[in-house]
């Protein structure tokens, strides 16, 4: 589902002194449907880097990052944001919502960007909000005033609302309570069932070992500092 | 998939100066285009060109229309434009009076371009004109009050009621939240990305607000000089800027 074949990248730097970072070199790697691979190595090894560039919020120089049938290296805009849409979830490690818009909008949000009518998008928003045990009385709410845990679990619930067929976890059971970890790692291991290919962070080395079947090592692909 | 809008080599002088050189895009159904860059980077006369306000030196600005398929709309007459400004086109103005007429009632205003399309019943046009004002947050009670008696914040979502009502499928935004506080800003986000969402809309909006694109934009060109020195996926140029004015634009925002 997911492929990357030799794929590298650089920070060009031109109002440092043009300074030139390879961050990450020749990297290949292959995420089966309904497997899930954990990206390894401390930090500033060049995980998130690897992950953004697999979302195409940065560029990748080299190689190519094969998700379905698109070519992210080489796609156009717009073929991007439809792969966004109907096929690629990403869960980021910060929630970026307009202010103002109610939480229940914010996580039926995905899913009405997909045509879905909006009682069943709410529907599905009100049934992931409760799993996570995000209090009713906040749903009518702007997330932008939550406890960093209840927006990292507002993050997830809209991560989670539309099945991707590909996902992408940033951390997902950072700043969680035991509880909660465990509702996130049964969505993660229910999204494997269901036949989702998954890339994700994780500093919780037990959850790592739960919900991942492989690791990848990024220090490995990190060459060093150039300047 | 046939584009919405395609801008082809778009340039405009004045005299020696350049206001933007050679810009060229496709812009689909349902996206949203940011342009960004520091004041007199040519932002604003590229929208302008765009929505038939200036005549571009060179260059072609091919509307997909509803009746003939694409066509180059700076050649095509006067009459014809002017149709499309009031009918598939909407331009929403930084300022709100620039777009509103201050001396006719707000219902007025919006039902002034419902009766442009050719709607005569007073009922309907004034039924309409309450929906819509409506629907930007405006109490029915204030329908026949003059925009003079609005705050800014409300003759902008006029001026935006006044523009959708007729249905666009692109709307031109320039700087469509400048010079708002920063509540009425986010009201007017939420508003716009609805609207968006739920007509289908295309947009082009001018804004110098990164915050604002990365909201509402699907993708973005960074302008400067006149000339789009980087385009892409919104996120893509604002989390890894290529050229060296994005990244010291970005790096210069305030962090919040």
């Amino acid at each position: 589902m997911i492929e990357l074949k030799n794929v590298s990248k650089t920070f060009t730097l031109h109002n440092q002194g043009s300074a030139v970072i390879e961050v990450i070199s020749d990297v290949s790697f292959h995420v089966a449907p309904g497997e899930c691979v954990a990206l390894t190595g401390a930090s500033g090894a060049g995980k998130s880097t690897l992950m953004r560039m697999v979302y195409g919020n940065y560029l990748t120089q080299f190689g190519s990052i094969r998700i379905g049938d698109l070519d992210i290296v080489q796609a156009e805009p717009r073929e991007i944001i439809a792969l966004r849409r109907e096929v690629l979830g990403y869960v980021s490690q910060f929630l970026r919502v307009v202010p103002r818009v109610p939480t229940l909008d914010v996580v039926a949000d995905p899913l009405r960007a997909l045509g879905v009518p909006a009682e069943n998008a709410q529907a599905r928003a009100e049934d992931l909000l409760a799993q996570l045990n995000i209090p009713q009385r906040l749903w009518s709410l702007s997330p932008t005033t939550f406890s960093g845990g209840e927006q990292q679990r507002v993050n997830i619930a809209r991560g989670f609302a539309h099945a991707y067929p590909a996902m992408l976890l940033d951390e997902p059971t950072a700043s969680l309570d035991a509880t909660n970890r465990e509702v996130v790692l049964s969505l993660i291991e229910g999204a494997k069932t269901r036949g989702a290919a998954i890339i994700g962070i994780f500093h919780d080395e037990a959850a790592r070992a739960r919900v991942c079947d492989r690791e990848i090592d990024v220090s490995a692909f990190t060459p060093e500092l150039a300047a | 998939m046939t584009p919405l809008l395609s801008v082809q080599g778009i340039t405009k002088r004045y005299g020696a100066h350049i206001g933007c050189a050679d810009v060229s895009f496709d812009l689909y159904p349902g996206e949203v285009m940011g342009i960004v860059g520091e004041s007199g980077s040519g932002k604003s006369t590229l929208l302008n060109c765009m929505a038939g306000h200036l005549a571009p030196d060179a260059g072609q600005v091919v509307f997909d229309t509803r009746a003939d398929g694409p066509k180059d709309t700076v050649t095509m007459s006067e009459p014809e434009r002017r149709m499309l400004g009031r009918t598939d086109w909407a331009f929403v103005h930084q300022h709100a009076r620039d777009g509103l007429r201050m001396g006719v009632s707000a219902g007025g205003n919006v039902g002034e371009r419902l009766m442009a399309v050719g709607e005569r019943h007073y009922g309907d046009i004034r039924g309409k004109a309450t929906d819509w004002l409506e629907r930007v947050e405006i109490d029915a009670d204030r329908v026949d009050d003059r925009p003079t008696t609005f705050s800014g914040g409300m003759q902008q979502r006029v001026q935006i009621a006044r523009n959708l009502v007729t249905g666009p499928r692109l709307v031109f935004m320039d700087e469509p939240t400048g010079g708002l506080d920063v509540s009425v800003q986010a009201r007017l986000l939420d508003l716009l990305r609805g609207l968006v969402r739920d007509m289908g809309l295309s947009a082009s909006i001018v804004t110098h607000d990164l915050a604002v694109v990365r909201l509402l934009a699907d993708r973005l060109m960074v302008m400067k000089s006149g000339r789009v020195v980087e385009a892409g996926l919104t996120d893509q140029v604002l989390d890894d800027p290529q050229h060296a004015y994005s990244q010291l634009l970005v790096s210069s925002v305030l962090q919040v």
